[in-house]
């Protein structure tokens, strides 16, 4: 399946920090057909480093999506059966405006004057793509990460237009112990000289900062037993120690290796607006409570969350599925053995492609 | 007479995906109801349910495995046990809480009965009944901690952490000031109201507060 990113403009959005973005670029993709009905279809939320690329192969770089073990004929999310679509966040820099597109009242990068923006913004951008695409009522939203804290965000600001929602190995607010790892990465970033107060565009990136962010972040997204397992103490391309500060184990060169790889794909600044984004959600500001936080939902949901991911640990997935029980919502929740961590809702799909698919088709029976 | 008059006179009691308590369990839930499951296991019984009385099922389930397989047939589940797993729910939830052969198997099942009767106007509770003749008998007779049809399990690797008769149960809901609304006891295929204390292996209780 060969897919190409569309990209629509809308004049304006509103953002929760007070400011207007105008106009704001939007980057998406689409899989399968809408029915007749418009009720078939999906919107996936990706994470932190994620784009609208979720599945099928891209037209532009040859690639497969970021999820594309999850969505397609057959697969969790049916592309037979379902309209599936995905956006790149507000914020982003994959073709959704954000800090590296052009600020049209200056003809330059908007770089650090770009606005503070929240998972809110993010979701409210995307209802407006939805809004866009003719769709009333999506039959389901769901993400892993910070694509969980969105799906959180859609059944809460937008009950009516969401059957249901599927949020993966996700919290419903940063924990201090979140907010730390996001603020070492900003750190790096920022304490690279090539940063220069985010005006880089016209010359060299900080890809030294923007790429030990990264490899802080990889550290995270793993188990400490999937390490284990994938590099052990072993030694890279030598039998001893190189006594230096040259490559010695097998995981600095794969963390250096995927640092390296980041900042060919991703903007430093962009970084630094969504790791902002994750830190300042917490479903229940505003409301005292969780449960009163999730008292306009009306969706069905079903939360995920994985044994071994310590980033996002069950315990947050059943903060969530604790305060919508309390309200006596339609909430199914299962923990899925695995050892990969956090990656685990991306590579470890066997499990979780067997519940998603049940709960799909309940729902879409449901509705239908 | 003829065998299925006889099976009629003995009060032949049907199957529902292989299990009897089952059968009763499904006559008892009003169409339509609110139901909580607990311990559902892979939610073969909600889903029944769902299908032909049309109600509204919820199950609560620990064991990891049975709780995707709920959810991939598209049954509401929540990985969790039952001791603690009840105290979210709001007062009035259900119309009818099931707790199906597991009473014995929960750490507090009085806590756990309460709870029930908090969350659900209708509890319906059934249990393999200690008072059966057969586990008197392989006590009395074997010496022996007894192995039955309906408690197959060793000692050592059982997951009955509680034994109950009929008698002990109907004594606990009097003591709590509940009422029995309807009592039904399985001798295999046979509900019985002879000796049941003696008699049933498997007794099926609708209690209300």
């Amino acid at each position: 399946m060969i897919v190409e990113t569309q990209s629509v403009r809308f004049d304006s959005l509103s953002l929760d920090c007070g400011a207007t973005l105008a106009p704001v670029e939007v980057a998406y993709e689409t899989y399968g057909a809408l029915n007749a009905a418009h009720s078939n279809a999906i919107l996936v939320l990706h994470a932190l480093s994620g784009d609208a690329h979720a599945a099928g192969i891209s037209h532009e770089s040859g690639k497969p999506g970021w999820w594309d073990n999850m969505i397609g004929p057959g697969k969790a999310f049916d592309t037979d059966k379902y309209f599936v679509i995905c956006s790149n966040v507000l914020g982003g820099c994959r073709g959704t405006t954000g800090p590296s597109s052009i600020n049209p009242a200056t003809g330059a990068p908007y770089a650090m004057s770009f606005p503070v923006i929240t998972i809110a913004d993010m979701v409210r951008l995307q209802k407006t793509l939805v809004d866009h695409l003719g769709i009333q009522r999506l039959l389901a939203v769901s993400g892993g990460s910070m694509g969980g804290m969105q799906a959180l965000q859609w059944a809460v600001a937008y009950p009516d237009e969401v059957a249901a929602a599927i949020p993966i190995a996700t919290t419903a607010r940063h924990s201090a112990q979140q907010i730390a790892f996001d603020e070492v990465g900003r750190q790096a970033i920022m304490a690279d000289p090539d940063w220069n107060e985010g005006n880089y565009y016209a010359g060299q990136p900080p890809a030294r900062g923007l790429s030990v962010a990264r490899m802080v972040g990889h550290i995270t997204y793993m188990s400490d037993e999937s390490m284990r397992e994938k590099f052990g103490r072993r030694l890279r391309d030598k039998d001893r120690f190189g006594f230096d500060f040259s490559v010695d184990f097998e995981v600095e060169s794969y963390l250096r290796y995927r640092g390296s790889q980041f900042v060919l794909r991703f903007d430093a600044n962009s970084y630094l607006y969504i790791t902002k984004a994750l830190d300042y959600f917490d479903a229940a500001e505003g409301c005292g409570s969780l449960v009163e936080a999730f008292r306009p939902t009306q969706a069905r949901f079903l939360v995920i969350s994985f044994t071994s991911d310590w980033l996002y640990p069950s315990y947050q997935s059943l903060e969530i599925v604790k305060a919508l029980r309390s309200l006596n919502r339609d909430v199914a929740y299962c923990e899925l053995a695995s050892n990969y961590g956090h990656d685990a809702f991306l590579v470890d799909i066997g499990e979780q492609t067997e519940v998603v698919r049940g709960f799909l088709a309940n729902t879409f029976r449901s509705i239908s | 007479m003829s065998t299925t008059h006889e099976a009629r006179r003995r009060g032949f009691v049907r199957e529902i995906l292989g299990r009897s308590d089952y059968a009763i369990i499904s006559e008892l839930v009003e169409p339509g109801a609110r139901v909580l499951d607990l311990g559902c296991g892979e939610g073969e019984l909600l889903e029944w349910l769902a299908r032909n009385r049309g109600v509204k099922g919820r199950g609560i389930e620990i064991a990891g495995p049975r709780v995707q397989r709920a959810i991939a047939r598209g049954v509401t589940v929540y990985q969790g046990d039952i001791d603690a797993g009840l105290a979210d729910y709001p007062d009035g939830s259900f119309d009818y809480v099931i707790l199906s052969q597991t009473l014995q198997e929960t750490r507090r099942p009085l806590g756990v009965l309460q709870e029930m009767l908090r969350v659900g106007r209708h509890a319906i509770v059934t249990f393999p009944n200690f008072g059966h003749w057969s586990v008197r008998l392989r006590l009395l007779f074997g010496g022996r901690a007894p192995r039955t049809r309906c408690l197959p399990y060793s000692w050592y690797d059982s997951p009955n952490l509680h034994f109950l008769t009929i008698k002990d149960f109907e004594e606990l809901v009097r003591a709590q000031g509940w009422t029995i609304e309807r009592e039904i006891f399985l001798a295999g295929h046979r509900a019985g109201t002879f000796l049941t204390n003696l008699m049933a292996d498997v007794a099926v209780f609708l209690v209300r507060k």
